[in-house]
């Protein structure tokens, strides 16, 4: 990792650059931000909780969640369907912007995100490779294996970048992404062709969060809730290093040891996410950004805001996708496409730098 | 590329060679590609029936069922693998691939929106897939060179290169929202298609793909000396007496018209455009006369190839050509990437 240090050190004008924030938001704009952040999200989800195919209207759904009464049918439908669909939503959305934020960080590359650099795709596959396999895998062994894929694919682009002459330049590490995402995301669908995988085509293709049970978001949200707090630990770090490398070395940060620990967050976070809700793009890439816009450049501030701001985009994108076309669900990767390719493009115009 | 510089003529001699094997190569895969799968006919029998023997049925099966698709895998075969080589020459970029920068993206959209129009895949209305494809692909090279377009600069090769990824996303998201519209059995297909699985088989798809072939890649064959001033660089080639800009735009008209008409039938196929002109150039050298040619027959071999591959050893559920390409083009694509400033 140190091989590529001088030379992210020579084109090393900032994200910030990027997005001109404020640079540090006052203690009163901060909590008005956070709090604001909360409601929003708290809307969103029983939004999310109350659209549907069948309606419900606000007060069913507070007596449901609150009060529960195994007799009601609609009481049933919201508990058994709809809230461990959104809060996998939610609690998937915040672990994907809270990765996609630390990668940029670390990389300072504003076009960091787990599924452009094609950590998700390998999970991904590792996924199929286990439904085609072993179909019956206990979910608890399928999150390792998520995680090891996520892994395998990480180590194979961040090496081909690293190991290339020029070192692990933004545009390489993106492009060399981009295409083991390609390779990867081609081989699920071969497996998933080849062996008739009976879950629905859209998982493969774009994820989904339809399938989400009680049983996973038992094992699941403790352990994303865990990293997530894990990750704005290391943030402090993180604001250094994205300041650049000679500022952090001065401060006697270990650079090597703060980036290793922060790509093993990101993977866990990726790798189990995929496990749960497939190949989910773009969530990560689109939220840190609009954190960095409204709060500043710390990443004391960016993780929790990221977290927050990515439940509730992929609350919506859900909503969204189960609203757009009813009967049929849209897949939502589709969804957050739609929101984050515009934007994506917009800040591939801003890249300023070269190969 | 370290080459002896031999003369010109032993040069052609050389190209002529290779394009002969590979062209023996290509035929020798078909015939045996035909011994496999739900009705088998032995590479004896496929020659014999060529030539006017064989039973009544095997000529059946050879000429109805086998040789259309056959015929629409060598024409995508060559036309990926001649657009991938301009391209590479207009771009001046080792790495340009029609797959990678959305243009097949694009072109799946014109696809979707083609099977909204018409709803039909088989009929003579089939003629209009690849101009449908076509259209698509030019509406994405135009998005693409815009986003990428800078007044001071021109085209800048980073902001290419990510423009096309994120083109290719935002448009296969449109595709696939808008084949869910449709019905289920257009999501299925549009997403296989995707894949990269080569879907046509009647006489009519070869024939709708035929013209887009025997006429642009002729086309193209005839423009070699703009391609080898085009990619000595822009100075020079106006230096030369190429206007630089009409050329460019012209032959990138074409390698979009190749590529878009090859995926219409084959299905968004990536890596070919990328590989062909790579392993040519190893073969003969990086003069256009000779890259040209020899790079649309490697992509005849590759998909062939790949084709074969994703059908035979995979009984019972052929995997798409595409994922075949991608698992064999992707690591060499990484493998360059790696090794280019």
């Amino acid at each position: 990792m140190d091989k590529h240090t001088a030379s992210t050190e020579r084109n090393a004008p900032e994200v910030a650059s990027v997005a001109r924030p404020v640079l540090r938001a006052g203690r009163i704009r901060q909590a008005l931000l956070f709090t604001a952040s909360a409601v929003l999200l708290t809307l969103a989800i029983f939004a999310a909780i109350s659209f549907g195919a069948k309606d419900l209207t606000v007060s069913t759904v507070w007596s449901a969640v609150f009060h529960y009464d195994r007799s009601l049918m609609t009481h049933r439908i919201i508990h058994e369907l709809r809230l461990p669909r959104v809060l996998g939503a939610a609690i998937i959305g915040a672990a994907l912007a809270v990765a996609g934020s630390l990668i940029q960080g670390i990389t300072r590359n504003p076009l960091g995100d787990t599924g452009v650099l094609g950590i998700n795709a390998g999970a991904m596959f590792v996924v199929a490779v286990s439904f085609a396999f072993f179909p019956d895998l206990p979910y608890g062994t399928l999150i390792i294996l998520s995680f090891l894929g996520a892994l395998m694919s990480t180590l194979l682009v961040f090496g081909l970048g690293a190991s290339a002459p020029g070192g692990l330049t933004p545009m390489r590490l993106t492009v060399s992404g981009a295409v083991t995402a390609a390779l990867l995301g081609s081989m699920t669908s071969g497996i998933a062709i080849y062996f008739d995988l009976s879950q629905d085509l859209a998982f493969w293709y774009a994820g989904g969060v339809a399938g989400i049970k009680w049983s996973q978001l038992k094992i699941l949200a403790p352990i994303l809730l865990i990293v997530i707090a894990w990750s704005m630990g290391l943030a402090r770090s993180i604001s250094l290093i994205s300041m650049g490398d000679e500022v952090a070395l001065n401060l006697g940060l270990n650079l090597r040891r703060i980036r290793l620990l922060g790509l093993l967050t990101v993977v866990v976070l990726a790798g189990l996410s995929v496990s749960a809700a497939g190949a989910i793009g773009f969530v990560g890439l689109v939220v840190p950004h609009i954190a960095r816009k409204l709060i500043g450049v710390d990443y004391r501030q960016i993780v929790p805001l990221s977290a927050i701001l990515g439940a509730v985009l992929l609350v919506l994108a859900d909503l969204g996708a189960r609203m757009a076309n009813p009967p049929e669900e849209l897949a939502i990767g589709i969804m957050v496409s739609f929101i984050g390719v515009p934007f994506f493009l917009f800040l591939a115009r801003k890249e300023r730098r070269e190969l | 590329m370290s080459r002896s510089l031999g003369t010109g003529d032993t040069r052609t001699t050389k190209a002529w060679l290779v394009c002969f094997v590979l062209a023996g190569i290509s035929f020798a895969v078909l015939v045996l590609g035909l011994n496999t799968g739900t009705i088998r006919i032995p590479p004896l029998r496929v020659l014999d029936t060529l030539f006017g023997g064989g039973s009544g049925r095997d000529h059946m099966v050879l000429f109805e069922y086998r040789l259309p698709r056959i015929v629409v895998t060598v024409l995508a075969g060559a036309g990926l693998g001649a657009a991938g080589a301009v391209m590479q020459g207009l771009s001046r970029n080792a790495l340009a691939d029609p797959g990678v920068l959305g243009l097949h993206a694009g072109a799946a959209l014109g696809l979707v929106m083609y099977v909204s129009f018409f709803r039909d895949l088989e009929g003579s209305v089939a003629l209009f897939i690849p101009l449908f494809t076509f259209a698509g692909g030019v509406v994405a090279a135009v998005l693409i060179v815009m986003l990428s377009y800078s007044g001071s600069r021109g085209i800048v090769p980073v902001r290419l290169i990510l423009s096309g990824i994120g083109v290719a996303s935002g448009l296969s998201a449109i595709t696939l929202y808008w084949s869910l519209r449709l019905d289920e059995d257009t999501y299925a297909f549009t997403a296989r298609w995707l894949a990269g699985s080569v879907w046509g088989r009647d006489w009519i798809h070869a024939v709708a793909l035929l013209p887009w072939i025997v006429i642009v890649l002729p086309y193209v064959l005839s423009q070699t000396r703009s391609l080898n001033n085009l990619s000595l660089g822009d100075e020079t080639a106006a230096g030369i007496g190429t206007s630089v800009k009409r050329q460019r735009l012209i032959l990138l008209g074409a390698a979009v018209a190749l590529s878009s008409a090859s995926v219409s039938m084959a299905g968004g196929i990536g890596f070919i455009g990328l590989i062909a002109p790579h392993l040519a150039r190893r073969l003969v050298g990086p003069m256009y006369q000779h890259l040209l040619p020899v790079a649309a027959l490697v992509g005849v071999v590759i998909l062939v190839t790949a084709d074969t591959i994703g059908r035979s050893v995979f009984q019972s559920n052929a995997i798409p050509a595409g994922v075949v390409v991608a698992v064999i083009g992707a690591p060499y694509f990484l493998f360059l990437l790696s090794r280019t400033k």
